[in-house]
């Protein structure tokens, strides 16, 4: 492993997820793979030569083309607007990565996995499960995704055919508007929540907890509650809003 | 990750938010090396350490008593890394042993 330095990547194709959030598909030169749950940081260059870098986690798997990026808009941001709204396919951009090593599941590392996402925290945790299932292991993993609204899910359409495969099961919450005949959860994850929707602790799952940092915190502390090991349990959190 | 979403509120991350500078001027991957804080003696990877990115540099601070462990500022053409809040940090390597070599970095 050599250190870290920028490359130059093209956008080979970008498309909306949900109205704030997009997915690229990036073309790096010298790319040698990731794990899933690493990230990478992007540089954009302005003309008079301003940089601006931020962190985004890879939404692909090892296996497939890519790697992907998806990218949730903050309106009050400097990065993530541009991503979001004005970059083209064919536009070039930098990226360094991957990066992290911490916050990483792979197939060799077995079930079961528990991983919980709080909206845009999906995009990391959503590598891990299309790893899951295209490198073929067998591994047991449940997800418990928490959402406003069924508008603001990331992947939908995808996570409900992950889940048909065995032994992975996507169990959503939303927490402020649920359709009609809604049969998910429809309240925040909390202890009452995990300990009906988790596996037990004695199962010792490997544990991954990613979203608003307020999710998080809630999360990490009700699972220890309920007598998880935290040494298994591995978050990330990233900034503000309550999901 | 998301970093754009730190701008406003609780700056809190995880040592893993500090991966990338840590990995411009580290060889081996840090967050998952071990950490002991030198205040209270708590043994942690380094991306389960508390992270603050808004700061002029990123500062890590233990999760247990709060102190401050290391602090890493690029400047240019140059990057600090500080870091006295820790007793040791443990990084893991190759086995050493019989080999052809080949495992010589």
């Amino acid at each position: 492993m050599g250190r870290l330095s920028w490359q130059p990547a093209t956008v080979t194709d970008a498309f909306a997820e949900t109205p704030q959030v997009r997915t690229l598909e990036l073309d790096v030169t010298g790319w040698t793979g990731h794990l899933p749950g690493q990230h990478v940081d992007v540089r954009l260059t302005a003309d008079d030569g301003y940089q601006a870098a931020r962190s985004y986690s890879i939404a692909s798997a090892p296996e497939e083309k890519g790697p992907r990026l998806t990218v949730e808009r903050i309106d009050a941001g400097e990065v993530s607007p541009y991503l979001v709204d004005e970059l083209r396919t064919g536009d070039r951009i930098e990226v360094r990565g991957p990066i992290g090593g911490f916050f990483v599941w792979h197939a060799g590392l077995g079930g079961p996995v528990l991983l919980l996402a709080g909206g845009a925290g999906i995009v990391p945790l959503a590598a891990m499960l299309r790893h899951r299932v295209a490198s073929g292991s067998d591994a047991a993993v449940r997800l418990i995704y928490s959402s406003r609204s069924l508008g603001e899910v990331i992947y939908r359409e995808e996570l409900d055919r992950l889940a048909t495969h065995e032994g992975v099961d996507v169990v959503h919450t939303l927490t402020r508007e649920q359709p009609a005949g809604w049969r998910g959860f429809g309240r925040r994850v909390d202890r009452e929540l995990l300990a009906e929707a988790a596996w037990p602790a004695s199962s010792s799952p490997l544990t991954y907890v990613c979203g608003p940092t307020a999710f998080v915190e809630k999360v990490a502390g009700s699972l220890v509650q309920l007598g998880y090991d935290p040494r298994t349990i591995r978050t990330e959190r990233f900034g503000p809003t309550g999901r | 990750m998301d970093s754009d979403l730190t701008l406003d509120g609780n700056l809190t991350l995880d040592g893993n938010a500090a991966a990338g500078v840590l990995a411009e001027v580290f060889v081996s991957e840090c967050t998952t090396a071990m950490t002991r804080c030198d205040a209270c003696g708590a043994v942690e990877m380094v991306g389960a350490l508390k992270a603050y990115v808004q700061a002029p540099g990123t500062v890590l601070r233990c999760r247990h008593c709060e102190s401050v462990l290391m602090r890493v500022v690029r400047g240019a053409g140059s990057c600090w890394v500080d870091v006295r809040g820790l007793t040791w940090m443990q990084f893991s390597v190759a086995t050493p042993g019989r080999s052809s070599g080949a495992d010589a970095v």
